[in-house]
């Protein structure tokens, strides 16, 4: 158990050093930073011993070091664009996207779970169809049509909901949240509906076909032929053995919902991460996407790690050994 | 008292509706045991699940009465049937490893169980679940009811179950094959235990097997089904020892008796007519030095698996899955191997074959000595001359390939035959020489049933030249009657050709019928090796006889 936890946390440690060589290549290698950093006016002398006192000069391997000794410490260096702190700039978008994600995911798992459970238990009911046919429209449209349409009807035509920003936000600490007034849950529900459509879907999918393969199994017929009450049968019984596998998708989906929130951000000009990643692209700023690449890595690698110990958690097959 | 009368139950299918059985009749009074027997698609199962109600949909009951005691079953309502279930009739699963939920304590599965059929209080339901749990033989239930089902071994599991099963007091239980997926040793303890609750408890059961030998020694009476129909129905001994009926009689006749060797199984309907196309296979495989006989020797042979590693500073102990095994095999011999499931016996094929590397011991075949696991190059000629026939035959040929690729691909492979209108004509003809048409070649494996699948596993086998043949459980999938079909067929090509063969079984009664010599093999060591007669007559190990002794078979009286 122990061991297990340790040695996906050695893993994890691997993962993000190769991410971490990935930021600093793309920091060092796409264009020259100094020339990025100064303008045309600057001599050439200038830029020489420029880049001999950021270090430039010296072993590749040495430089990789210190970049990534710079990362654990907190240093991440400056935007070539707002000459900021990068670890500000993103610090302060984290919490919009963290509340964004989070909020989607927690729509798909209150919806999709039960309509995965339902459509399973009922495979030939009218209901289970027209959700099933639905949610096949609702992946097959592009997530900015879908946020596009969803602006039109209640932002434009109906007017109810604001189409844009965060709405009122609330500091608490360093963590400015908009789950703390009315305003800021009105401006969150659209992008969170657009967001975790496609999760939605998914999620409902996996736990049906996980929920129909359950049922069919011998504990099941064995549950039904002992006259367990049906409730207990189809909740605990058959759901928890259904979440086993539903689970990991689910993680690594919510680490994509993380960092593919880009278009959603872009659309609802929702102020997170992805929005800063799209206009540090635009403005080449390199520094703040290699730190994007790295952070994001680090919330998939994190997911995983609480997956896999939620693993651990639900099925007692990997918590407890054999004693026979 | 279970009464069924003119049972039919259909399934609606796209062509109309399919039966999947007609006009069954059965009655079983308490405390008694009804046998249920008949090959795979006989329904046996079938009239189970009509009488528990949960018959897969969309079957449903199309005719007929299911009456128990004064309950006529077929009028309650879902919710009134599903309250019957376990208060009234019970049911018992083939494989114990499937059959419990495995997130839940044995404890909150049988206290479920208890609450939901009677008011007790969660400790009353504690405490009878561990009486249950006590009564059913195990030990320090009240310590080990908190465990999961992955902590209890295979046959204490199967005593879990049936714990859950009687832990409502139903008056009958269905047991769908609840010793099918048990070792001999295990299987005796569970039929002992169905037996003493039939007589203490007064539970009717209806035992549904494909085990004749089981049927034999537990069952009061029995009925023989076929194809959906009850053949014949009476007391075991009746019917079993003296068969009326033409199809009991040619089952009987397939069972492999462990008392004394048949040369060959009465096959009824064999078909004549197709075999007498073989014989350019045939002339084929005795061709050139085809009648080398090539024998295999082991010696100390030790094969060890890493083990779970859970600590970082402790190295696990590996498991030992072969312990020192000496065994020679003599060129154009049976060696029969037999053993529990865990012995060891298909890790020795594995080792044979090339497919785990053994840690210490020399292997010999025909004089040379092969090389272990990695170090044996992709072209050493052993790869050739040694071939194997799995257990499955649904799985070991690859449904996206036609026959005639399947049996082709050795004679490409191995470049014996480089035209390729030769190699489909060799290969029908190998395909007649195992008793098939040789129109087989264009199809693809799902158009065969399972025996003619086998048959064509063996073809494939042979169309490598192989002089060394791993048989490993052949016909353990298999119906008993299409056992003995590919038992006579693997004696045939055996004495025609010459082949040695290793087979594998847990089935001693079959390598009584196959094997010159015979191998005990027990946790990886070898228990005894000896002369197949002799060493049925007279066991020298105490474990080789608690085989015997343990094996469930028919009076000799009633063998024909």
């Amino acid at each position: 158990m122990v061991y297990f936890i340790l040695k996906r946390m050695v893993q994890s440690v691997f993962v993000m050093l190769a991410v971490a060589f990935l930021a600093f290549s793309l920091f060092r290698f796409v264009g020259d930073p100094i020339t990025q950093m100064t303008g045309v006016e600057t001599s050439v002398e200038d830029q020489e011993r420029l880049r001999e006192e950021l270090g430039l000069n010296d072993p590749f391997v040495y430089q990789f070091m210190r970049f990534t000794g710079d990362m654990l410490k907190g240093d991440f260096g400056f935007s070539y664009r707002t000459r900021q702190p990068v670890a500000e700039m993103i610090a302060s978008r984290i919490p919009a996207t963290l509340e964004l994600g989070v909020v989607a995911l927690i729509i798909s798992l209150l919806v999709g779970v039960p309509a995965g459970v339902y459509t399973a238990l009922k495979p030939r009911g009218v209901l289970t169809q027209t959700i099933l046919m639905t949610t096949l429209v609702g992946v097959s449209i592009p997530t900015f049509v879908i946020g596009i349409m969803l602006i039109f009807i209640f932002g434009v035509q109906l007017g109810w909901l604001p189409t844009f920003g965060r709405g009122g936000t609330v500091q608490i600490g360093g963590w400015e949240s908009s789950l703390f007034t009315i305003d800021g849950w009105r401006a969150l529900l659209l992008p969170a509906i657009t967001l975790g459509v496609y999760q939605l879907t998914l999620t409902m999918r996996l736990v049906r076909a996980e929920m129909m393969e359950v049922m069919r199994s011998d504990y099941i017929r064995f549950a039904m032929a002992r006259g367990v009450p049906t409730a207990s049968l189809h909740y605990r019984h058959a759901l928890a053995n259904t979440m086993v596998p539903v689970i990991t998708i689910i993680g690594l989906q919510f680490g994509g919902v993380i960092a593919f929130s880009i278009v959603t951000e872009s659309v609802f000009q929702w102020p997170g991460m992805g929005l800063l990643f799209l206009e540090s692209i635009r403005f080449v700023d390199i520094p703040v996407m290699g730190v994007y690449l790295v952070v994001i890595a680090f919330f998939f690698v994190l997911v995983n790690l609480v997956v896999d110990l939620l693993y651990v958690a639900i099925d007692p097959r990997l918590r407890i050994r054999d004693v026979s | 008292m279970l009464t069924i009368k003119g049972l039919s139950v259909k399934f609606p299918t796209r062509f109309g509706d399919f039966t999947a059985i007609e006009d069954v009749d059965m009655t079983i009074n308490p405390g008694e045991i009804h046998g249920l027997v008949g090959e795979s698609g006989a329904g046996k199962s079938t009239v189970g699940a009509a009488v528990i109600g949960l018959l897969q949909t969309p079957g449903y009951v199309a005719n007929g009465a299911l009456t128990l005691g004064d309950t006529d079953l077929r009028t309650l309502s879902p919710s009134e049937a599903h309250k019957v279930r376990g208060d009234r009739i019970s049911m018992i699963f083939q494989d114990p490893q499937t059959s419990l939920n495995p997130l839940m304590t044995i404890e909150r599965q049988l206290i479920e169980t208890i609450q939901t059929h009677s008011d007790a209080s969660e400790s009353e339901a504690r405490k009878r679940a561990v009486d249950l749990l006590e009564e059913i033989g195990i030990k320090n239930a009240a310590e080990r009811i908190k465990a999961y089902p992955h902590q209890f071994s295979g046959g204490m599991r199967q005593r879990v179950v049936i714990a859950l099963a009687i832990s409502t007091d139903p008056e009958l239980i269905i047991a769908d094959e609840p010793t099918t997926a048990l070792d001999v040793a295990v299987q005796s303890q569970v039929l002992d235990l169905i037996q003493r609750l039939a007589k203490e408890r007064q539970i009717a059961f209806m035992l549904i097997t494909h085990d004749i030998g089981v049927i034999a020694q537990v069952a009061d009476c029995v009925t023989v089904m076929r194809k959906g129909r009850v053949m014949e129905t009476g007391v075991t001994a009746q019917v079993l020892g003296k068969p009326q009926h033409r199809y009991t009689q040619q089952l009987m006749d397939s069972v492999p008796p462990l008392d004394r060797k048949i040369d060959r199984f009465r096959v009824p309907d064999a078909d004549d007519t197709i075999a007498n196309n073989g014989d350019m296979a045939e002339d084929w495989l005795l061709e050139g030095a085809q009648h080398v006989r090539t024998g295999l020797s082991l010696r100390n042979l030790t094969v060890k698996f890493a083990g779970q590693r859970t600590s970082i500073f402790r190295k696990p102990p590996p498991y030992v899955a072969l312990d020192d095994v000496t065994l020679n095999i003599e060129p154009g011999s049976i060696m029969g191997l037999v053993g529990e499931s865990g012995s060891g016996k298909s890790t020795l094929a594995k080792a044979i074959t090339g497919l785990v590397t053994p840690s210490d011991g020399i292997m010999e075949l025909g004089g040379s000595v092969l090389p272990f696991g990695k170090s044996r190059d992709r072209d050493h000629p052993s790869r050739q001359l040694i071939q194997m026939v799995f257990q499955d035959p649904y799985s070991s040929l690859n449904s996206r390939h036609k026959i005639g690729d399947i049996l082709t691909e050795p004679l490409w492979f191995y470049g014996f035959v480089k035209d390729a209108q030769e190699r489909e004509k060799l290969a029908a003809a190998m395909l007649s020489l195992v008793g098939m048409q040789p129109d087989a070649i264009s199809k693809y494996p799902h158009q065969f049933s399972g025996g003619q699948r086998q048959r064509i596993a063996v073809a494939r086998a042979l169309l490598a030249r192989p002089r060394f043949l791993i048989c490993d459980e052949p016909t353990s999938a298999l119906d008993v009657s299409i056992q003995a079909e590919i038992l006579n067929l693997l004696k045939d090509l055996q004495a025609k050709f010459g082949l040695t063969i290793l087979f594998i079984s847990h089935n001693l009664a079959v390598v009584r019928q196959m094997a010159d010599n015979t191998a005990v093999l027990r946790n990886g060591k070898i228990e005894e090796v000896g002369e197949t007669n002799a060493l049925y007559t007279a066991p020298q190990a105490e474990y080789t006889k608690s085989l015997m002794d343990l094996t469930p078979m028919m009076p000799t009286t009633w063998q024909t």
